[in-house]
């Protein structure tokens, strides 16, 4: 669709956006934005050190979504209820039930996964708008749940409490915790879109009637890639609890899927690594901007059109044409 | 001689229209057969059919002994079926390597490696080359499969379908839209596949068709007309009535 390759001439390098091969000037900008990301705390005042940490929990949901959107073709806008329902479980685990907030990331996970799951048994037989439809209504249920069943969620008010440790309570120590595990993620994230499985899934989003005749059971591809991708959201939501010490129906409205989706859009889709440029051009807006969510949601929307309008292949997906058409 | 694949009575109906109609043949292992007919004739459907793209709406699919009617596209696929298209369906945003990867893995366990390496296996590696080599396709595994010309992407449906290890080949109208010597390539690589392979060619052009294969089944109107050896296709009144004259007439 968005991804405008005819200007890669013939032969010349990398087959589509995802080659896999880590050519020297790849790994310098991975050492690059490696060392600044290490230095940021050394650099900025706690609150940017702060909003740092949420660009690299939200990197991780916008990459979950690109999973969907950028390798199979297929956009969701519920992946906000699975990223959530994690940092409810989380949250109450270690809060309600005063168990360990390690243990409460584990089932907080579990949780968004098995919701994942359930999502795509609901969904993987559409595409398109009906996809996009279907995802959001489910992600409105799960926001629904969270409203109503005010015994366990606390319904509007939501549910407070400090799940972070002691040995990570500063905003440094957080953030580099929170770094490492997302450059774990990210890593296990780029193996598995660059894997024999993530090609599947790319085949899938060119030709599905191709892949089927090849032998390919196409919905089975699309589940299990739905779950993976609801595994990962689960994981930034987990990662938020600890972040954020307070969840309320909010975290898993639709704001927050369309935030997701809209990271993912503006890095560039089927760029995995375009969602950190993309989460850091949302949040930056969203703290600029910082005001009501009535006014966040419209501001969302203008971003999504100027976006779909001048770059529809994203930040990074612009840089690599240019770069493409540069070489040739 | 086994027929390892049975047409009883298939029949498609979209709506009003039967696409194909009571269609009965058999197809021994091995064998090589065409199936030819004016545009309309149902030839493309009968193949849909036969892998699974549309269900027969009454008769019976026997492949190897059993009965397929009501299988999915990908579990006939697995159990050895493998089709080209008349139009060009390849994964055109992918690079011919990309392509035959997807190709030879589709009936491999690999296909659910979450983590591993994209790379093939040496084996299958060498056997995407051979099918490349064959199909005149070396050098171009780099390349967007939407930047190759028509006549590589009609080769690489071609690969893409011979390198998925078939026991039965279905190709539909291989050489349509293919320049006289594109045309030589696509009946190079027919002529070069295993003798054992079973296959089944649609094909407009007689020429090309009748001296490919063994057997020709002639569809009309969804009926099946003759089925004949290609020495007798030319001379047969029927054919020439229904299929020579139309033929004339389009071309
Ligand atoms: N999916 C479909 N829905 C409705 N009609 C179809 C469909 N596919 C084919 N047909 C009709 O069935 C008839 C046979 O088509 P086809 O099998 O493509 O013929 P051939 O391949 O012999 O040229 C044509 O009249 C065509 O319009
Ligand atoms: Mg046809």
């Amino acid at each position: 669709m968005s991804r405008d390759l005819a200007s890669v001439p013939a032969g010349a390098g990398p087959a589509g956006p995802s080659a896999v091969a880590l050519t020297p000037a790849r790994l310098i900008a991975i050492a690059i934005a490696g060392l600044a990301l290490v230095a940021v705390p050394y650099m900025l005042p706690n609150y940017y050190v702060s909003i740092a940490t949420q660009v690299l929990i939200f990197a991780v949901l916008a990459m979950s979504i690109d999973i969907l959107a950028g390798y199979t073709g297929r956009t969701p806008l519920g992946h906000g209820a699975i990223f959530g329902t994690a940092t409810y479980v989380t949250i109450y685990w270690s809060t309600t039930l005063g168990g360990s907030p390690w243990t409460g990331m584990l089932v907080g996970v579990a949780a968004a996964t098995t919701v994942a799951a359930i999502f795509a048994l609901l969904a993987i037989r559409t595409s398109g708008v009906y996809f996009l439809l279907l995802t959001l209504a489910l992600g409105m249920i799960v926001w629904g749940v969270c409203l109503r069943w005010t015994s366990v969620t606390g319904g509007e008010n939501g549910i407070r409490g400090s799940v972070r440790p002691l040995f990570i309570a500063t905003h440094s120590a957080f953030y580099y915790l929170v770094l490492t595990a997302v450059a774990v993620i990210t890593f296990v994230m780029w193996r598995f879109v660059n894997s024999p499985f993530g090609l599947t899934l790319r085949g899938i989003k060119d030709s599905e009637s191709r892949m089927r005749s090849l032998g390919y059971n196409v919905p089975l591809h699309l589940f299990i890639a739905f779950t993976v991708s609801g595994f990962f959201a689960g994981i930034a939501g987990a990662i938020y609890a600890m972040f954020n010490s307070f969840v309320s129906p909010s975290t898993v409205a639709l704001t927050q899927s369309v935030a997701g989706l809209l990271m993912a859009i503006t890095g560039g889709i089927g760029t995995l690594f375009g969602s950190f440029v993309g989460a850091a051009a949302i949040i930056s807006l969203e703290n600029f901007v910082s005001s009501y969510t009535e006014r966040w949601l419209s501001i969302l929307g203008l971003m999504f059109v100027l976006i779909m309008v001048f770059a529809p292949e994203g930040i990074v997906g612009r840089i690599r044409m240019i770069l493409a058409r540069s070489k040739g | 001689m086994t027929k390892q694949l049975i047409l009883d009575n298939v029949t498609v109906q979209f709506g009003g229209l039967k696409a194909v109609d009571g269609v009965s043949t058999a197809i021994a292992m091995g064998e090589r057969r065409a199936i030819i007919g004016p545009n309309g004739a149902g030839k493309t459907t009968l193949f849909n059919a036969i892998t699974g793209v549309v269900m027969a709406t009454a008769g019976k699919v026997v492949f190897e002994g059993e009965d397929v009617t009501r299988s999915p596209v990908h579990a006939r696929a697995a159990k050895g079926m493998s089709r080209t298209f008349q139009i060009t369906n390849l994964f055109p945003n992918l690079s011919v390597r990309d392509n035959m990867r997807l190709a030879i893995r589709g009936l491999s366990k690999a296909k659910f490696s979450l983590l591993g390496r994209p790379e093939l296996a040496a084996a299958d590696d060498a056997e995407a080359e051979r099918a490349l080599g064959l199909s005149r396709l070396v050098g171009r595994s780099d390349t967007l499969v939407k930047e190759l010309s028509y006549g590589e992407q009609r080769q690489l449906e071609m690969a893409m379908a011979l390198v998925a290890r078939p026991r039965i080949l279905l190709l539909d109208e291989p050489a349509a839209g293919l320049s006289p010597a594109e045309r030589v390539i696509v009946a190079d690589i027919i002529r070069s596949l295993p003798r054992d392979l079973t296959m089944i060619i649609i094909e407009h052009d007689m020429d090309l068709a009748l001296g490919l294969v063994d057997w020709v089944t002639v569809l009309n109107n969804g009926h099946l007309l003759v089925e004949a050896a290609p020495a007798d296709i030319r001379g047969n009144k029927d054919v020439q009535d229904v299929y020579l004259g139309k033929a004339r007439r389009h071309a």
